[in-house]
């Protein structure tokens, strides 16, 4: 385990350094920049602007200044929010997690229970409903389905706000603050939820479906166990246990935000702020919050990878 | 137990038909047939597709004139889904937008199946050094994100320059180049399985030439697979199409796909008022890629039973 | 000796598509109080799915009981409610399985899977369970009992694990043991000791047996009473000297020699020719004539009953019905 674990973060690391220099040559090979698309600025000062930047020096170079940087816990600087880059992604990045978090939970609880029952009664109606439901869950466009309930929900019905996280010109605090922001979070979380569920729930069905055949299922109800221990003690331990890999996997969603759903919610998250600063060329902005992408994916998996040899009995002493 | 029930039932319908070639393949299919579900869902799809190829034939609004007298109606009884801002028909707009939808998410499908498969077999039977750099850089484009990655790939477009009609295809490349590494991944799987089988060894023992092993034997065995991959794949690009298309980088106007026709909803007025602008095609959308998950489960379940879901 | 059990005219068919396959087809037996049953048979047979129906572990939808009664303690199992049929299982009847490597949750320690039942049905506190757990591990002669209790099931040896589920099923002091294969997966060594193990308790608690087994020598050394199963009918059954001294069915006959018998080495070792019958195309007839050396006319049209065909014996043989004339 070891010298496993240490092959595996020397790979992470060769990795990540690849995909630095990937995703820093993308956006330099992107024409145009924050400076040279402001209309505003005559063509002197726009080099001058270059100069300060550094963005007229050779592409390794300015690889290497960024790296450098990034080593030491320096982003960048956003040109179009004059702030650090580091400094913006700590103020946005809570609010991508709180959407993320809750609706990440929402999803696994629900699906780990229809997973369950539908895979107790496989070829039921309720079954088949579930399956279809999987089906419509997995096949929904995201954007759409959320300016359709936005539509439906805030829009014709009034019931819940259309976006954002506090009403325009809000100053409640305390309470009033918490249940105005959960007032407006239902409809993402609601959607986030949905997009989730189905993959999810498939995942858990055809999980308890290959450990309900199990010989040591049999032996728990020859044991005169009742169904819901022979269910939820036997069974649903088993089929968790592969899916704490995907516990890792989520994490690139939970702190990277939503792009899609952030943009048509106008959730002031980490992914909205993507796509305000994709507008505008804001380089740093964005190479910076790519990088943190893959560093969350690279971590996952290795977390994935460790937490399964927790999990495992089998796997633990080996 | 039923352990001594299965085994012999399914063993006897394989044992009394003679086993030629196509056996095992019209078996696959009246098993597919048994599968309402999926037959349904391959009913909608033919359905989807016919109906967006030849429907604007039909259709006397086709030719996409502008009508000023007749902007943002309402659906009615002469134009079914209502029209848009340039008094075109929408019914006949969602139509052509899906000819090119399906015609984006099909090429896609067919250039990530491609490479993915090639890799994928090559790494995985020729191991080694081929192996390790294919899968590299599989792992390395894994890592970064595929929207960002797509959306970058999208502003190239803009910038560029490149005329709207020509978008399309580089719409299809870029998906196709996005895809491929999760499918080689899987390919690579299979092929290491395979190659350890015995009839492989008996290949080798024979003394066939890789060409021939490699094209003559392990690839038909990975050919259902691929086919319910590729059949996945589809529903998959078409959503990601409509994305890139909704945020302004993929295909854009005038060509119409299901995915910018939805960019209606970007303007508040259309957004509240005129509905039958960006609803229909996001219901074509949801329709057309839940009737090939249907089906493409189906055809898993059919082909390739062991496959975990 | 009372009867424990006794099954009439069992049905158990499995359901696919379109066909039917009748496992267990009108299948009766009985094991009295104490004594030790051996059901034989080729795999397939329908002795596992007996044994599973008087369980009541029948998979739904697919498998079902169709047919027939067991009379278990003067109450109908068929009969009863799921609940009911529960708080009987792991209880009064329990049972170990061919494979012990699979047979135990890979997840859950030793100790909490001995404790499970002891919970259950004899309603003790976790502390008791445990300390109870011990000593069963103990009475298995496994030492160390402890640190067993805190192990999981990857850690023991396949011997090791059947052992612990012999623990489990007598842990409730059942009246009826079923024992599917208990020895097949095991070395050699092994079965001999776990056959001993098997006997000893059942002398101690004066429990009954149902052995399931397709060894004959494994019949030789536990059987009282022999009940010999063909694709899903009884075609023979007896008291165990008697059947391996004059065995009636041709079946049962062919079985018998095709054992080896040591300081008697045959050029050939003797095997039953063709195969068992394929249960989906079954017809009115013995299912054993294409196999049978004495096959007749009447064999091939007509089934034949099981019948007393000597003392403490029965068959289901044309040969041994007196309106047939032998040839």
């Amino acid at each position: 385990m070891g010298t496993y674990l240490t092959k595996r973060i020397i790979y992470m690391i060769v990795i990540l350094f690849a995909a630095s220099f990937l995703i820093f040559s993308l956006y330099a090979l992107t024409p145009g920049d924050f400076i040279s698309s402001n209309i505003k600025l005559s063509p002197e000062r726009k080099a001058e602007l270059r100069e300060i930047y550094g963005l007229s020096k050779p592409l390794l170079e300015r690889y290497g200044i960024w790296m450098n940087n990034v080593f030491h816990g320096d982003f960048g600087f956003s040109l179009a929010q004059q702030q650090p880059v580091l400094k913006l992604f700590n103020q946005y990045i809570w609010n991508s997690f709180l959407l993320a978090v809750i609706s990440t939970f929402l999803t696994w609880v629900i699906a780990v229970i229809i997973g369950v029952v539908s895979a107790y009664k496989q070829y039921s109606w309720f079954d088949t409903i579930v399956m279809v439901a999987i089906f419509a869950a997995m096949s929904i466009p995201s954007f759409f389905i959320g300016l359709f309930l936005i539509k439906i929900l805030a829009v014709d019905l009034k019931w819940l706000p259309p976006g954002g996280m506090l009403t325009t010109g809000s100053n409640a605090t305390g309470w009033a603050y918490i249940k105005e922001v959960i007032h407006h979070m239902t409809l993402p979380v609601i959607v986030m939820t949905l997009l989730g569920v189905g993959s999810l729930t498939r995942y858990f069905r055809s999980n308890m479906i290959d450990v309900i055949k199990q010989d040591y299922i049999r032996t728990a109800r020859a044991k005169g166990l009742k169904e819901d221990k022979v269910l939820f003690r036997h069974a649903l331990r088993n089929a968790l246990l592969p899916a704490i890999t995907l516990v890792g996997f989520e994490l690139p969603a939970l702190f990277g935000g939503s792009i899609i759903i952030e943009k048509i919610f106008n959730w002031p998250g980490i992914g909205q702020l993507y796509m305000q600063s994709f507008s505008l060329r804001d380089y740093p902005l964005l190479m910076g919050f790519t990088m943190l992408l893959a560093i969350l994916t690279v971590i996952g998996t290795l977390l994935s990878d460790v937490l399964y040899h927790i999990a495992d009995p089998r796997v633990r002493l080996h | 137990m039923a352990i001594h029930s299965t085994p012999v039932t399914d063993a006897v319908p394989a044992a009394k038909t003679t086993p030629k070639s196509s056996s095992l393949f019209k078996q696959s299919m009246r098993r597919l047939l048994r599968n309402k579900l999926a037959i349904f869902g391959l009913a909608v799809v033919v359905i989807m597709f016919i109906a967006c190829f030849l429907g604007p034939v039909f259709s006397p609004y086709a030719d996409n004139k502008i009508h000023m007298n007749v902007m943002n109606k309402a659906p009615s009884m002469k134009h079914w889904l209502g029209t848009d801002a340039l008094g075109r028909d929408v019914l006949t707009r969602v139509l052509q937008a899906g000819r090119i939808s399906l015609t984006v998410g099909l090429a896609s499908m067919f250039l990530s199946v491609f490479i993915g498969a090639l890799l994928g077999a090559i790494a995985g039977y020729y191991r080694g050094i081929v192996d390790q750099i294919i899968m590299r850089i599989a792992d390395l484009l894994l890592t970064i994100p595929g929207l960002p990655l797509l959306f970058i790939f999208g502003a190239l477009l803009s910038e560029w320059k490149v005329p709207t009609n020509y978008r399309m295809y580089i719409v299809m490349l870029m998906l196709g180049l996005v895809n491929w590494p999760g499918l080689a991944r899987m390919v690579r799987g299979q092929m290491l399985s395979l190659r350890e089988r015995e009839f492989m060894q008996a290949a080798v023992v024979l003394g066939l030439r890789d060409r021939r092993k490699l094209f003559n034997h392990l690839l038909p065995n990975i050919v259902p697979l691929l086919i319910v991959i590729a059949t996945l794949n589809i529903g998959g690009s078409i959503l990601s199409e409509s994305v890139l298309s909704f945020f302004g980088l993929g295909v854009m106007p005038p060509t119409p796909t299901w995915g910018n026709m939805i960019d209606a909803a970007n303007n508040l007025i259309d957004f509240q008022e005129h509905p039958w602008l960006w609803i229909p095609p996001g219901f074509s959308i949801f329709i057309t890629v839940i009737a090939i998950n249907i089906f493409g489960d189906g055809l898993r379940d059919v082909l390739d039973p062991k496959q975990k879901r | 000796m009372k009867d424990l059990i006794k099954i009439d005219h069992l049905r158990t068919h499995f359901f696919s598509d379109k066909n039917v396959v009748k496992a267990v087809n009108d299948v009766s037996l009985r094991v009295r109080e104490g004594e030790t049953v051996c059901v034989v048979g080729e795999s397939g047979c329908g002795k596992s799915v007996t044994a599973m129906s008087i369980m009541g572990l029948i998979e739904e939808p697919g498998g079902k009981v169709v047919g027939g009664s067991i009379e278990f303690d003067g109450r109908d199992l068929l009969k009863l409610s799921k609940n009911e049929l529960r708080t009987i299982r792991g209880n009064d009847i329990s049972m170990i399985f061919q494979e012990p490597m699979s047979s135990l949750n890979p997840v859950l320690k030793i100790g909490q899977q001995i404790m499970e039942p002891l919970i259950v049905h004899q309603k003790l506190s976790k502390k008791e369970a445990r300390a109870r757990a011990i000593e069963l591990i103990e009475q298995v002669g496994i030492s160390r009992a402890e640190q067993i209790a805190d192990s999981y099931p990857h850690e023991l040896s396949g011997g090791m694990l059947q052992r612990i589920m012999i623990a489990i099923a007598i842990s409730c002091g059942p009246k009826l043991l079923i024992a599917d294969e208990p020895t097949t997966a095991l070395d050699v060594t092994i079965q001999a000791q776990i056959l001993d193990m098997l006997r000893e308790f059942k002398k101690k608690s004066n429990m009954s047996m149902m052995l399931i087994t397709h060894d004959l020598g494994v019949v030789a050394e536990m059987a009282d009473y022999v009940v010999v199963m063909y694709a899903g009918k009884v075609v023979e059954e007896g008291e165990v000297v008697k059947l391996f001294e004059s065995p009636k069915h041709p079946y049962t006959q062919g079985l018998l020699k095709s054992k080896p018998i040591i300081n008697q080495r045959q050029d050939e070792l003797y095997s039953i020719p063709g195969q068992v019958p394929n249960p989906l195309d079954l017809t009115d007839s013995c299912y054993f004539h294409d196999r049978c050396a004495h096959c007749m006319d009447i064999c091939r049209t007509k089934q034949p009953v099981l019948k007393g065909v000597a003392d403490q014996q029965k068959a289901a043989c044309w040969l041994y019905e007196e309106a047939v004339v032998h040839v």
